[in-house]
């Protein structure tokens, strides 16, 4: 079955190590990655309901985990950040979803780079495993932050978790960007070489736009997070000082002389700015595919989709400055990098609009994955709402580092992508497993979640307005801000209900493998080239066929013809648009 | 199910607007000259994102409602989209948030491009893990020498932010660990770290600045009313963050004057 005819192909391998732990196929790698992903979101959750207990009881004792210290909780938080932004939103909907689908979707039978693939999934292991490993070692996680921020990142004894727990944590994120950018040189290669016959730029599914532009953001971003990470862990291990200019801790003057902490964060914010869309544009892919699908319409202004795309990933490595608006960098540069953010919020909002222009008109089928699609879209207009206030300076002077932050990039970057990746993983689970997930479970998991998430992150907006500084974890000792636990309160609560029906997610995962409904090769009647082939799909994706595309990826409900929607493949005679 | 999914968007909606046009949850009242325009700024986005908050999430829940399948035949609108509506409301949107960019950078200016005018209160802040020190420059109205190796922060004031005694413009710099402001005086502040970042944050004057080791950043602002207001630390600096705390006593010029006598007389 494997062509020899094909480009890049390789025999099907035998044997358990190979097929499943070291193997080269994209598609196993893709599941790879989802299942680390799985493992990092649930210990990510675990995290911060420890952080959402401590804030409410914060001399409460746990069972297993004892007293949580100040240390202890920004520890938490440290790694909660962490391993979400990295091990999970830049881990599941690009590396995972992608690598499964992208090479399916433009008619590949691999990836370009299959060892390539591998390589990077497993050097992101060894970056998830690193970091794991500074909860364990003398001092515990370190305290910065996951936007570890120096002098304190640079400094061993400005607090317990700055010893060997820093470096751990730079060294997990740099082997980490190591593996990106082997990753994203895979997909932009694959996506510019190994697209089939008729897969013009113009007919590639607007999931492959988003990965391929989000691959694009990796490769220049992830570089400059990885030298900068360099960078500290010199200044914290040989003496250099890139971040630390002559500094006094605790009375012990430090040798460091002429460093700038500014530095680091420009660094970290040209590389952290371009991660917010590499966290969300593939999430918006999601969206606009199941949209289209699910409405039975075109997606509405294609082009313009993709534009907006572009637009999005070219002005993202522009507006890093707005993170540092109150950080001592000239206002005159806040002026600029203000306009550019408002200006980033156009594409955004065409976004919007052709998603609402897509929904105008067509036969809704309400099915899960087109819930947590239309979920994604709300959660996006709320968390996208709080963006123009945070990128105006003036503003930013009473909210920045408030909850008013925390509650805007988790309602957008964090909830939202995870709805992409939810949406994405209900739409995609019958074409990997054969079988549909349970809908009934399905739906609980959605309402229970779209109304928890709010229920936790919409409150933040508040706290944030009346002044609750972030990153506290006691708010015992500003008299203001204990008159806002009541509602701190309310958000335990809340995160309790969101975090147990997870756990029906997991269930109904794992079920629905075994016991899920049968699901044909195209059981959503949809468009694209991985519902043409077979259910879970062969080792060269295609079983020695190369398909040829004759048609653009949303053509549904198409007058005249026979069906409701018309193949990427179906023969040309059909209408064209 | 089109019903459920158009009335929990509707719920969470017009729940989260509730609290937000109620303002349950508010700035505090500011008492600083820059607030009022500040909070004017503040209040205009606000009502400008509500009103596309509300049309956006409550149009989202009326089509997945309306338009559901509901098994009954009928003819879905064929249609790739529409340029014209394309060039409209990107044209609207680049003005509302081009516009309302526009609209408060002056503020910005005003704040951050002017340094303080003459005859404004001339006042060191230090920040240390963890707390906040408050120098003033005495009668010679020059700030005096410190150095690094005279740190010692356990002995608090003069000594913790290492003032170097036996420079002569030190003598009568006064180290609090507590704010004094004379009210509707504008205020010349010089930001300071000496081990990590800190953030000067004082809700009630809407202001917030970081204090960065190894540059000393100027600020203003001019305090309107007479009143104890809360300093919070704002940016992440070790364990102790959250305890980070500290007060401004906004008083009249002439208890201003005399506490600072006091401070003073107590030295020599």
């Amino acid at each position: 079955m494997a062509s020899t005819h094909v480009v890049h192909a390789h025999a099907a391998p035998q044997g358990f190590i190979r097929k499943y732990i070291f193997s080269l196929d994209h598609k196993i790698i893709g599941l790879q990655y989802y299942f680390l992903a799985l493992i990092a979101v649930f210990t990510g959750m675990f995290l911060s309901l420890l952080m959402r207990i401590h804030l409410i009881w914060p001399t409460a004792t746990l069972p297993l985990i004892g007293e949580i210290k100040p240390e202890t909780y920004l520890g938490l938080l440290t790694m909660h950040g962490t391993i979400m932004v990295f091990f999970v939103l830049t881990t599941a909907p690009q590396s995972g979803f992608g690598n499964y689908f992208l090479p399916i979707q433009i008619g590949a039978p691999d990836m370009a780079f299959p060892v390539l693939n591998m390589l990077s999934f497993w050097t992101t292991f060894v970056g998830f495993l690193v970091l794991i490993a500074a909860f364990f070692v003398n001092g515990g996680a370190p305290l910065h932050g996951w936007t570890g921020y120096a002098p304190l990142s640079a400094l061993p004894n400005a607090g317990p978790g700055q010893q060997l727990g820093a470096d751990l944590w730079i060294a997990s994120i740099a082997i980490f960007c190591i593996a990106s950018l082997m990753g994203a040189l895979n997909f932009i290669t694959t996506t510019l070489d190994l697209r089939a016959k008729g897969m013009t730029l113009m007919r590639m599914p607007l999931t492959v736009w988003a990965w391929f532009i989000t691959a694009i953001l990796g490769l220049l971003a992830f570089g400059v997070l990885l030298s900068a990470g360099i960078l500290l862990l010199l200044d914290r291990n040989l003496g250099t000082s890139f971040y630390v200019p002559l500094v006094v801790v605790n009375g012990q003057v430090m040798g460091h002389k002429g460093g700038s902490p500014l530095l680091w964060q420009h660094l970290f914010w040209f590389f952290g700015h371009p991660e917010v869309y590499i966290a969300i544009l593939p999430g918006m892919g999601v969206a606009s595919q199941l949209i289209s699908t699910f409405s039975r319409k075109p997606i509405f202004g294609y082009r313009a989709m993709v534009y907006a795309i572009m637009g999005i990933g070219f002005m993202g490595f522009m507006v890093w400055g707005h993170h540092m608006f109150m950080s001592g960098m000239s206002p005159y540069s806040a002026f600029a990098f203000s306009l550019m953010t408002m200006a980033i919020g156009v594409p955004s909002a065409i976004k919007t609009f052709n998603w609402l222009g897509t929904l105008w008109g067509g036969k809704i089928r309400l099915y899960t994955p087109m819930l947590f699609a239309i979920g994604f879209v709300s959660l996006f207009v709320s968390g996208g709402l709080s963006g123009p206030f945070l990128a105006q300076p003036v503003l930013d002077i009473p909210l920045h580092d408030t909850y008013f932050v925390v509650g805007h990039f988790h309602l957008i970057m964090g909830v939202a992508a995870i709805f992409g990746i939810f949406a994405a993983t209900y739409y995609w689970f019958p074409k990997m497993f054969g079988r549909k997930m349970n809908e009934t479970l399905g739906r609980i998991h959605f309402f229970v979640t779209l109304a928890g998430t709010y229920a936790i992150f919409m409150p933040m907006h508040y706290l944030g307005m009346a002044g609750q500084t972030r990153r506290y974890s006691q708010f015992t000792e500003v008299a203001y801000q204990t008159k806002l636990v009541p509602l701190q309160t309310f958000m335990t609560y809340a995160a309790f209900v969101t975090i147990a029906v997870q756990f029906v997610f997991l269930f109904n995962l794992f079920w629905s493998m075994k016991k899920g409904e049968k699901a044909g090769d195209n059981p959503w009647e949809a468009t694209t080239l991985e519902w043409t082939t077979a259910t879970p799909p062969p080792h060269d994706n295609f079983g020695g066929r190369t398909p040829v595309v004759n048609h653009g990826p949303y053509e549904y409900s198409v007058p005249g013809a026979a069906r409701d929607y018309t193949m990427q493949t179906d023969p040309a005679t059909a209408p064209a648009h | 199910m089109g019903l459920a999914l158009l009335c929990i968007i509707w719920l969470i909606t017009f729940v989260s607007t509730y609290f937000f046009a109620a303002k349950t949850w508010w700035l505090p009242k500011g008492v600083a000259a820059a607030a009022p325009s500040i909070d004017h700024q503040f209040a205009f986005t606000y009502v400008l994102m509500g009103i596309v908050f509300l049309a956006a999430q409550c149009g989202l829940g009326y089509l997945v409602w309306r338009y559901r399948d509901t098994g009954k035949a009928r003819a879905v609108s064929y249609s790739h989209g529409n340029t014209k509506l394309e060039v409209l409301w990107t044209t609207l949107t680049a003005i509302l948030f081009i516009g309302l960019n526009l609209m408060g950078s002056p503020i910005w200016a005003a704040e951050r491009f002017e340094p303080a005018k003459a005859g404004a209160v001339p006042v060191e802040v230090t920040g240390m893990q963890f707390a906040w020190y408050f120098r003033y420059a005495g009668a010679d109205g020059k700030f005096g020498a410190t150095k690094p190796d005279l740190i010692d922060p356990s002995s608090g004031n003069e000594a913790a932010i290492g003032l170097d005694t036996n420079d002569a413009a030190a003598k009568d710099d006064i180290v609090t660990g507590t704010m004094f402001l004379p009210v509707n005086r504008e205020v010349d502040l010089s930001l300071r770290a000496v081990d990590v970042i800190h953030s000067f944050f004082v809700p009630s004057f809407r202001f917030k600045q970081d204090a960065v080791p190894g540059l000393i950043i100027h600020m203003h602002f001019t305090p309107t009313e007479v009143g104890d207001y809360e300093i919070a630390c704002a940016e992440l600096c070790g364990l102790g963050h959250y305890k980070m705390h500290g007060m401004v006593k906004v008083v009249s010029q002439a208890d201003f004057d005399r506490w600072l006598a006091e401070r003073e007389a107590a030295k020599q």
